[in-house]
């Protein structure tokens, strides 16, 4: 019996490893949902850079702007197609049609998009490193490819920030001979820095993650003060279970 | 067991603690229940203020705007219609708007801001239904007054006001929206003037 | 107000049913932590029926509007997230309670005479409660969602000769759509509910007239007369009962049992609250993170597993590398259930007083099933099968050495009375 036990101890853990084997390494988005600012910022790149193919079409105008804190004249005037109304759905402006002929496939809609990547905040990472992940490929149609979505059928839509990276080597000695060995992506001619790059990058998540559940905030207020009450209840509750169960023992 | 006696106040205190507590508790979790019969943010959207264009509008003109999924009439009052106004209070049930059928800037013989643009809510106060805008031949329904309107459903009439005749199943005036107007020849309704 | 309780008294039996089944419903007085399932599994389902009422006010059961709706019940509907966390947690809640709940039944033996219907009531609530789960779970149509209920249809397509034909009947159509839909949703929040309340009364009444088991499986109703009166517990039970045994070592259930129970009730609560605001998706175990993309018939997600309440079964059926085989696997695992009344030939039920073996026999069980729950989340690669097989075949042996060592099996002598 106790070999058994130890034989399922000793399993456990390689097959909880085996699933996640070959998953490409994934960066840390490290996105605070109650970060205003970097939402508001992240807003305006998506409406800048995304918008136009990728729509966000459960989410309302309105409720981003109050829950990001834009007043709603100002989102109106800067933020949004002109004529629409504040009321409106957050969809884009290119047709599934249009979208699947220029791109094989139409753009999906990116509302839910860090909750479909992984749960917890693994889909957040897999944006924020999708994002990170363009390198040069003239083999495809867009002239890059991406390291995490291979043969992705889009362009890098952030380029004039990031610039084109391509996909950089070195010479190394590897077992006594000198070779070419790949040590990640640089990025030259964007309008920012790496750093800089990364910060626009999380902003844009941070948003992401906010239209993918812009409950969450709510929600977890609302939860503190349940758990407070319910404890409440349960020092009420016992002292009474208690009081009562005197008649017993 | 114990032979110790039963500390009853203990017993009703605790149990009246926890009664109010935990009913405490059932009202909070009735709160999502209920407020999820609100509307919805779709429904406010499709409820949101709606812009009329008026510049086309004839004197004597109606035209119908979906506000709210109800019929709203803007209407351009010719100056005969305005002139009967007046003389017609004893044969009202509230010619002075007393109910609370109108904001604020509309309880007056007009009931409007501007004198000849009237827009009201087209629904009669009686049972439902949409009255007729009878321009000409009101004189049949209400004698001697020649314009008005009147319910097809149960013959409720109304002036050109839309306050309610006596003698009619309608118990109270033509509901007036909220609205404003943004420059002269156009109008939001469903805001009043400095609402967000 | 005495009056008013007349008049209704005269009317409908409403004090008899109070005092019978709750004020003076005998139970005994060593209830412990594995009898708090039953009352929250009870109030689970209100919970389950009460959400469901008010998602089925915002939810469009149809394939074009279904996963918006879900959506719009999240985003534009007040408080509609909270509802909708209700009713996903919950449901992981009722499988998890269910669970413990049934587990306590084999360990304590409460399978076994007089009280194998209300076992076999019990074991239909599981049934209708995974079937009423799996239609719940098409209803937000996402890709697991959907995929989720091609594979499991597609079980029934194992059958022989007619398997195509029933696939075929159930979808409605050539692969699952709106039609399929629609019909899931009628069954998941009429016909399913109404089919498990009723269950549950059943059970409850079954119950009520055999009297809970305890943690020593000793009988609290004795032969009558044989009990001397200044033995009996003090309390006044119910003369249906007392009429026709000797009642001991018992106390009303309320308000005793339900205080008690309360008192667990309260912290499954905060547990329960927790996951709701904290951690509704409970890292992609009660939501699945591929349901975040609306049903697409023409691609598969990488990777498909059911919600891991159903996991074990489904490692079974992976587990047997054919398909008639692995479908007849999988329900046996849950017929043999089912069948433990007259499997266990045992005339001891606590786990305390019985033998040896069998202790380690519920232990291996219980390893087996929660490893097959970790298995058949995961992908079928060669070491997850291997281990699926292994831990299936101990689910199954757990039956077969019940019945061998059951038959004669040396017991711990049982005391008289509950100490």
């Amino acid at each position: 019996m106790k070999k058994l036990l130890i034989a399922i101890l000793a399993f456990l853990p390689t097959f909880a490893m085996a699933s996640s084997a070959n998953a490409p390494a994934m960066e840390h988005a490290n996105v605070d949902i109650r970060d205003k600012a970097a939402m508001q910022r992240g807003a305006q790149l998506y409406m800048n850079y995304c918008m136009g193919c990728h729509g966000l079409q459960y989410q309302r105008f309105e409720r981003t702007f109050n829950d990001l804190g834009i007043p709603l004249d100002l989102g109106l005037q800067h933020l949004v197609p002109e004529g629409t109304k504040v009321g409106e759905l957050m969809t884009s402006a290119m047709d599934t049609e249009s979208g699947a002929k220029w791109f094989g496939a139409p753009p999906p809609d990116l509302s839910l998009i860090t909750r479909l990547k992984g749960s917890g905040t693994k889909g957040q990472d897999w944006v924020f490193t999708y994002l990170k992940s363009f390198y040069a490929d003239p083999t495809r149609p867009f002239g890059v490819n991406n390291e995490v979505f291979k043969d992705v059928g889009m362009p890098h839509a952030l380029i004039e920030l990031q610039g084109l990276p391509t996909q950089a080597t070195e010479k190394q000695l590897v077992d006594g001979e000198m070779k070419d060995v790949y040590v990640g992506l640089k990025a030259t001619g964007g309008s920012m820095s790496a750093s800089e790059y990364d910060g626009a990058v999380r902003d844009l998540v941070t948003f992401l993650a906010y239209v993918a559940e812009p409950s969450r905030v709510d929600s977890e207020a609302i939860g503190k003060n349940v758990m407070i009450f319910l404890l409440v209840l349960l020092v009420l509750v016992f002292l009474l279970k208690k009081e009562f169960w005197r008649d017993i023992h | 067991m114990s032979n110790a006696p039963v500390n009853k106040s203990r017993r009703r205190f605790l149990t009246a603690a926890t009664s109010v507590v935990g009913g405490v508790g059932v009202v909070g979790a009735a709160v999502p229940f209920i407020a999820s019969w609100n509307p919805s943010a779709k429904a406010k959207s499709a409820g949101a203020p709606v812009e009329v264009d008026i510049s086309k509008l004839e004197p004597g003109q109606l035209i119908r705007v979906k506000w709210r999924g109800k019929p709203v009439w803007v209407i351009s009052r010719t100056p005969k219609m305005l002139g009967v106004l007046d003389g017609l209070a004893d044969q009202l049930r509230d010619p002075a708007s007393e109910e609370p059928q109108q904001p604020a800037f509309a309880q007056n013989i007009h009931r409007s801001l501007k004198q000849e643009i009237f827009i009201a809510v087209g629904i009669c106060t009686h049972l439902g239904c949409s009255p007729l805008f009878l321009p000409d031949t009101f004189a049949e329904q209400v004698e001697g007054i020649d314009s008005g309107f009147f319910c097809p459903c149960h013959g409720s009439t109304f002036d050109m006001s839309g306050r309610v005749f006596q003698g009619v199943p309608a118990p109270l005036n033509l509901e007036i929206p909220p609205y404003r107007f943004i420059d002269d020849t156009n109008i939001l309704i469903g805001k009043l003037e400095g609402e967000a | 107000m005495q009056n008013l309780i007349n008049w209704i008294d005269a009317r409908i039996p409403m004090t008899r049913v109070w005092n019978m089944h709750l004020a003076q419903y005998p139970a005994p007085k060593n209830f412990n932590f594995w009898y708090f399932f039953g009352f929250i599994a009870t109030i689970v389902l209100v919970n389950q029926i009460v959400t469901g009422v008010w998602l089925t006010m915002s939810y469009n059961p149809s394939a074009e509007g279904a996963f918006a709706s879900v959506e719009y019940i999240m985003r534009d509907v007040e408080y509609g997230y909270v509802l909708r966390y209700m009713h996903s947690t919950g449901a992981s809640a009722f499988f998890f309670v269910v669970y413990m709940h049934m587990f306590r039944g084999m360990i304590y033996g409460s399978y076994q005479k007089p009280r194998e219907l209300l076992w076999l009531f019990g074991m239909f609530i599981f049934l209708a409660l995974m079937a009423e789960a799996f239609m719940g779970y098409l209803l937000p149509w996402g890709q697991m969602s959907y995929w989720g209920a091609q594979v499991i249809i597609s079980l029934f397509g194992a059958i022989p000769v007619i398997g195509d034909d029933i696939t075929l009947w159930i979808r409605g159509d050539y692969v699952i759509s709106g039609a399929t839909l629609n019909r899931f949703f009628a069954l998941h929040v009429i016909a399913l509910p109404l089919v498990l309340v009723i269950l549950v009364f059943l059970h409850i009444v079954a119950l009520h007239e055999v009297g809970s088991n305890n943690p020593d499986g000793i009988d609290t109703k004795k032969k009558k007369g044989t009990i001397a009166e200044d033995d009996k517990p003090k309390f006044k039970f119910h003369e249906y009962y007392t009429s026709k045994k000797d009642i001991v070592d018992s106390i009303p259930f309320f308000p005793y049992v339900v205080l008690k129970d309360l008192v667990a009730f309260t912290i499954f609560l905060l547990v329960f609250c927790y996951i709701m605001f904290f951690a509704p998706e409970m890292g992609g175990y009660f939501i699945e993170a591929p349901n975040f993309e609306p049903a697409n018939p023409l691609k598969t997600p990488d990777h498909i597993a059911p919600v891991w309440y159903f996991t074990p079964f489904y490692a079974i059926l992976r587990a047997v590398p054919h398909k008639l085989l692995g479908v007849i696997a999988m329900f046996a695992a849950i017929i043999l259930l089912a069948l433990l009344p007259w499997i266990d030939r045992g005339k001891v039920r606590s786990i305390r007083y019985r033998c040896e073996a069998h202790k380690w026999n519920i232990v291996m069980f219980a390893i087996c099933f929660l490893a097959l729950m970790k298995l058949g989340a995961g992908t079928a690669d060669d070491l997850n099968k291997f281990l699926s097989r292994l831990f299936g075949f101990g689910y199954f042996a757990f039956f077969g050495f019940l019945w061998l060592y059951s038959g004669n099996e040396k017991t711990k002598p049982v005391p008289e009375r509950i100490a």
